[in-house]
């Protein structure tokens, strides 16, 4: 389940689960987290939850809501972000951080499932379904829940980068000029006669054969029919053309 | 029935991806009759599969069947609309409810379902029909973008403008389907109508690829390597795995190699011409 974690000049005050679908901030006791300070406003900010997603707004409160430093008006909070009322820290925990962290199988994570269109009620209770384990809190979900709920991850696991590399033109025309290969796939040769791409992945840099009759010398020795790694000071000979790849 | 693979060419892959032990997606296409379907399936144990692959199945049987019988690109009398709009709704109505009752009648393929997306080739034309966030996209020149509006939560909210297309890639909601096959008795797929070009290329894809790879990626793969579909097909798989392959990924590639228009009847031309 998310949570904030309520802070003030790096005193942790308390930990507040957003067990419900609409969580309110502000100064006045009806308040769902009430933080009694005269610089925070009365109703100052609204969380709202749809789905496995965290929606923060600020209800135009007089000194405003800032998520990690920067003034918000309505904003997808994210896993470790930063709120701020006043001098009040609120930090947002991410329902799947925890579950991460106590080693939940990466399979369960994810799967698809179905929801009724127009069962999207921000306002409605909460109604955990008896096949889903766990909180599923503002959407309806009833009899269509195929699988555990989306637990969050962190988005897209950032795939290694390959070192910067690039190739310099040894012969014909554009003969020593540099092309760095910043792209996922960079083509080339000459369309219609022969074509071959290099592609950027995290374990490094590969050739591959496109099109044309016969395929690319790597050293001179012609690559096969798959994906070929480059190593360092390859020379790469394609189209009649030499070029040699290096990493930088 | 006239086969099409002179005209149009096609190529499919399918993979487990890198963290999800059985592979739930299920793709068919022939170039001959112009038909590709692929279904992501969803729900308990292997039923994902399950669902997937009879929708796979009975729509690629259904169709086939029924476009000998009317050739899909014939007016209908009563919609004006072609004949491949009724035989796709129709054969995945079908398959729907064939999904629903053994989701019903097996214990173990309760609450399964699948997405679909299809694309049928005819006259030069091609009806799409989808249901849940399966994608069909096209690269025609040097434009590239999705046919396919996904019926999903984060779709609407982004119809509503209730969130960013910013906030909608680091959603945590992205798993959540507003339609699928085989949930319930009735089902709604969208169905829609495009013209075809000559060096137009096509992409039928699951989710496994569009949320691990940026459009702009895919669309660099289809203009760089679309004179080699199978390179093609590899190479969006290897960057979706690339990319963490969190989910099975699924690719049908299209390329329209030449024109192909319906051979019409000698009334249908005389009446042309009178008309005309």
């Amino acid at each position: 389940m998310a949570k904030l974690i309520l802070s003030l000049d790096g005193m942790v005050l308390r930990e507040f689960k957003l067990e419900k679908n609409t969580v309110t901030i502000g100064r006045k006791p009806h308040n769902d987290l009430q933080i009694d300070n005269l610089a925070v406003s009365g109703e100052h900010a609204r969380l709202s939850m749809i789905g496995a997603d965290v929606f923060l707004e600020d209800l135009d409160s007089t000194n405003g809501t800032q998520v990690n430093g920067q003034p918000v008006k309505r904003q997808l909070l994210q896993d470790g972000d930063l709120v701020e009322l006043g001098k009040y820290k609120l930090k947002f925990m991410a329902e799947g951080a925890a579950k991460a962290a106590a080693g939940a199988p990466q399979e369960d994570f994810e799967k698809t499932m179905v929801i009724r269109p127009g069962g999207v009620k921000p306002t409605a209770p909460a109604a955990p379904p008896a096949a889903a384990p766990g909180p599923t809190p503002s959407y309806r979900a009833g009899d269509t829940v195929m699988e555990l709920p989306p637990a969050a991850t962190p988005a897209a696991a950032p795939a290694a980068e390959a070192r910067a590399a690039a190739i310099k033109v040894l012969s014909g025309a554009n003969a020593g000029k540099a092309l760095d290969l910043v792209k996922n796939l960079t083509s080339l040769g000459k369309p219609g006669v022969q074509v071959a791409i290099i592609t950027k992945r995290p374990t490094g840099y590969f050739i591959t054969h496109v099109e044309g009759p016969s395929r690319p010398l790597v050293n001179g020795r012609q690559i096969g029919v798959q994906a070929e790694e480059l190593s360092d000071r390859d020379v790469i000979e394609l189209a009649g053309v030499k070029m040699e790849f290096f990493y930088k | 029935m006239k086969t099409l693979a002179h005209a149009i060419e096609m190529y499919g892959l399918t993979d487990a991806g890198m963290v999800r032990s059985h592979n739930e997606d299920a793709i068919v296409f022939e170039a001959d009759s112009g038909l590709a379907i692929l279904a992501d399936g969803m729900g308990g144990y292997n039923a994902g599969e399950v669902a997937s692959g009879i929708a796979t199945t009975l729509l690629a049987q259904g169709v086939k069947a029924a476009i000998e019988v009317v050739p899909p690109h014939v007016p209908e009398a009563l919609s004006g609309k072609s004949a491949a709009h009724r035989i796709l709704r129709l054969e995945i109505e079908k398959a729907n409810l064939a999904i629903f009752q053994t989701a019903q009648s097996q214990p173990q393929c309760a609450g399964m379902g699948t997405t679909l997306v299809s694309a049928l080739f005819y006259d030069n034309r091609m009806t799409s029909a989808h249901v849940g966030d399966s994608r069909l996209y096209r690269l025609r020149g040097a434009e590239f973008g999705p046919l396919t509006r996904d019926h999903s939560l984060l779709q609407e909210q982004l119809d509503n403008g209730l969130i960013t297309p910013d906030e909608a890639r680091r959603s945590q909601n992205k798993n959540l389907v507003t339609r699928a096959v085989g949930i319930d008795p009735q089902l709604d797929p969208e169905l829609n109508d495009f013209e075809v070009q000559v060096g137009d290329v096509y992409l039928l894809c699951s989710d496994g690829l569009n949320d691990m790879v940026d459009d702009a990626d895919i669309g660099a793969v289809l203009s760089t390597v679309s004179g080699n579909l199978p390179l093609a097909a590899e190479q969006l798989i290897q960057m979706a795995n690339d990319n963490g392959g969190r989910d099975n990924v699924s690719v049908i590639l299209i390329r329209i190699n030449r024109s192909f228009a319906a051979e019409r009847s000698l009334w249908a031309r005389l009446f042309g011409w009178l008309a005309g």
